[in-house]
């Protein structure tokens, strides 16, 4: 009884872990499989999801359309990001991380100074249930299914809709998809529309779970940086695989040394991963099949 | 002789007689410019001074290799901690403080050299290694910030979590009739003065040399360098380490000058900052990046006198719009329109 409290306090853990890593990655890894952009805002669209969900609960929404809020808030927020600055730097990626960098600083120096240093946040939701005597947050479990749901409909919208052919066009040969009629410019912009509204989606779900501050997007994007940099650029064969691998490295070093150690073990993990295969897990996955 | 020559070339904007009657009238105003300013302003200056080796640092990384690295704030901690912890063991007797200087520039190398070679011979490149080099400056500083406990300790020195340590010797110089102590005022700024432009002609000599012009061919085209023979990696390697060592140096002279260094000073913030200096600047060009670094610095000291709020929001659109407007930078695009006002003028 004792080993099997065990296995399931393990399990959760790693559930736990690789939802984070998932629902913090997905909106990166799909703007960077797609169009090879590495939005280093990506925390701050976060940040936007979180604070619009916290606002809207508390205005009396209940909290999934709060969470819905958020995601279309921050969607929104990255779409007029890719119009005004992004579109300008397409084929200039290190150009584009410098200054989606000054983005997010401007971002979260402007939240401290128009919303000030912290909001006041709104409880987790559904209680707790009970396995071998120890309690479990019921919230977390949500999370590890909305992760998964997560994937699943990105599967379907990619490989199921005629937005998900264009854009797997567009990403394959841009120039003879516009040959072909699509309008490669509306597709880059909902892809990035797309990567931001899953980022807001990313805060949304968490808020009720963080103390919301405007710098709280720096608690996502390093576990966001190192799942894409190991999955490399296909979502479902990359970021998945590699959140499930890393989601277990961290939460083996969490349960032994504790949270911080499983952050450093993590990036120590990486940069070990990266040496042996710098495509990623995909690369590695797409290069056997091929 | 050969190594004078050097001092211009391909790889560096100013040449000529105009160039060098232009720096040494810039020399000569920073010598004098003591003589008509109080002891504290010319010790802040010595400040701007102290964050100068880390934008040239991040100019041979960035601008000239085509590696974007945010990890300079990483190096400038690590040393800044070193400087710290070896000081306040040792104490400052014997000029142990150069020799403190020296030891945790050399620690930066070291780690730089063993990041460096995961990173390069991994063939990490492009906004990879911007995103691993990030995420290696937020690990540290997030483990620095978690020292506050008593069992956080080396020898004598205590880190002190988000406090960051503090008390630790200024620059002492051993001199015949006692120590010459470097307190932030007219004598350490003509140190870091001297310093600075002893790094930046080696940088200039560097950069005009062999190793420059293949790390220059390599940014252009990587692949069509190592068609040509030249290891790639090791080029990146170096360029990487040098750059991260004298992040480092900024690292020893900041803790040396204000006797004190935190965690923050890694943090996601103050590593934008080097970025934001050399990319405003212009990243292709060493005295670009020696001006522009200088004008940002005392820009953003001005700003934080008025609100050092909205400093920040400033100092991330300024960023925003150099890459829009001006992807060379802004002294670069000022440089080269001095040279094609003076052509014109030549040409009548």
């Amino acid at each position: 009884m004792d080993l099997l409290t065990h296995a399931f306090t393990f399990l959760y853990q790693i559930g736990d872990a690789f939802s984070f890593l998932v629902l913090s990655a997905c909106g990166l890894a799909v703007v960077f499989g797609m169009m090879g952009v590495i939005n280093l805002a990506h925390g701050e669209l976060i940040m936007c999801g979180a604070y619009v969900t916290a606002a809207t609960t508390r205005a009396g929404l209940p909290l999934p359309l709060g969470i819905l809020a958020g995601a279309l808030a921050a969607g929104a927020v990255g779409m007029v990001m890719e119009r005004l600055v992004i579109r300008h730097l397409y084929g200039r990626p290190l150009d584009t991380i410098v200054a989606t960098w000054g983005i997010s600083l401007a971002a979260t120096q402007g939240t401290l100074i128009l919303l000030g240093s912290s909001m006041p946040g709104i409880g987790t939701p559904l209680g707790s249930f009970t396995v071998g005597g120890y309690s479990y947050s019921t919230y977390r479990v949500v999370l590890m299914v909305a992760a998964v749901a997560v994937l699943a409909g990105l599967y379907l919208a990619f490989n199921a809709t005629r937005f998900g052919t264009l854009a797997r066009a567009t990403i394959q040969v841009p120039h003879m998809a516009e040959a072909l009629g699509v309008d490669t410019r509306t597709v880059y912009a909902l892809t990035f529309g797309l990567g931001a509204a899953l980022a807001g989606l990313a805060g949304g779900l968490y808020a009720p779970t963080m103390t919301i501050v405007p710098t709280m997007g720096t608690t996502f994007i390093m576990e966001a940086f190192v799942t894409v940099v190991v999955g490399g650029a296909d979502i479902f064969l990359g970021t998945a695989p590699a959140a499930l691998v890393l989601g277990t490295v961290r939460a083996l070093l969490t349960t032994w040394q504790g949270q911080l150690f499983g952050q450093i073990g993590l990036l120590v993990a990486v940069i070990l991963v990266i040496r042996v295969l710098p495509r990623g897990i995909s690369g590695l996955i797409l290069r056997e099949r091929a | 002789m050969t190594l004078l020559r050097r001092l211009e070339g391909p790889q560096t904007l100013g040449r000529g007689p105009a160039f060098w009657t232009a720096f040494a009238f810039a020399v000569a105003a920073a010598v004098a410019y003591p003589w008509f300013a109080d002891g504290y302003t010319v010790g802040n200056t010595a400040y701007f001074f102290c964050w100068v080796f880390m934008a040239l640092g991040l100019c041979l990384i960035w601008g000239y290799g085509g590696a974007l690295s945010f990890g300079q704030t990483a190096f400038f901690g690590l040393s800044g901690y070193a400087y710290g912890v070896l000081t306040l063991n040792v104490g400052a007797a014997y000029g142990f403080t150069l020799a403190a200087v020296v030891l945790a520039v050399a620690l930066s190398a070291v780690m730089a050299a063993l990041l460096g070679y995961f990173l390069f011979f991994g063939r990490i490149g492009g906004v990879f290694l911007g995103i691993i080099t990030l995420s290696v400056t937020l690990a540290l500083e997030r483990f620095m910030a978690q020292t506050a406990g008593p069992e956080w300790k080396i020898g004598a020195a205590r880190l002190n979590g988000y406090n960051g340590m503090s008390g630790m010797p200024p620059l002492t110089v051993p001199w015949f009739d006692g120590d010459v102590v470097l307190f932030p005022d007219v004598a350490l700024y003509y140190g870091l003065l001297a310093l600075l432009i002893v790094v930046y002609l080696a940088l200039r000599i560097l950069v005009n040399a062999r190793f420059g012009n293949v790390l220059v061919a390599i940014r252009e085209n990587p692949e069509r360098a190592e068609m040509l023979g030249y290891d790639v990696r090791r080029y990146q390697l170096a360029a990487f380490v040098i750059g991260s060592a004298l992040a480092g140096l900024s690292g020893t002279l900041y803790t040396a000058w204000g006797q004190y260094i935190t965690p923050s000073s890694m943090g996601l913030t103050a590593a934008a900052l080097p970025v934001i200096w050399v990319a405003v600047g212009g990243r292709g060009d060493l005295t670009a990046t020696l001006v522009g670094t200088l004008l940002v610095l005392g820009g953003f000291q001005a700003l934080t006198i008025y609100g050092s709020q909205y400093a920040l929001v400033v100092m991330g659109l300024l960023l925003v719009v150099v890459v829009l407007a001006a992807p060379d930078g802004l002294v670069v695009a000022a440089m080269r329109g001095l040279g094609r006002l003076r052509r014109r003028e030549a040409g009548r």
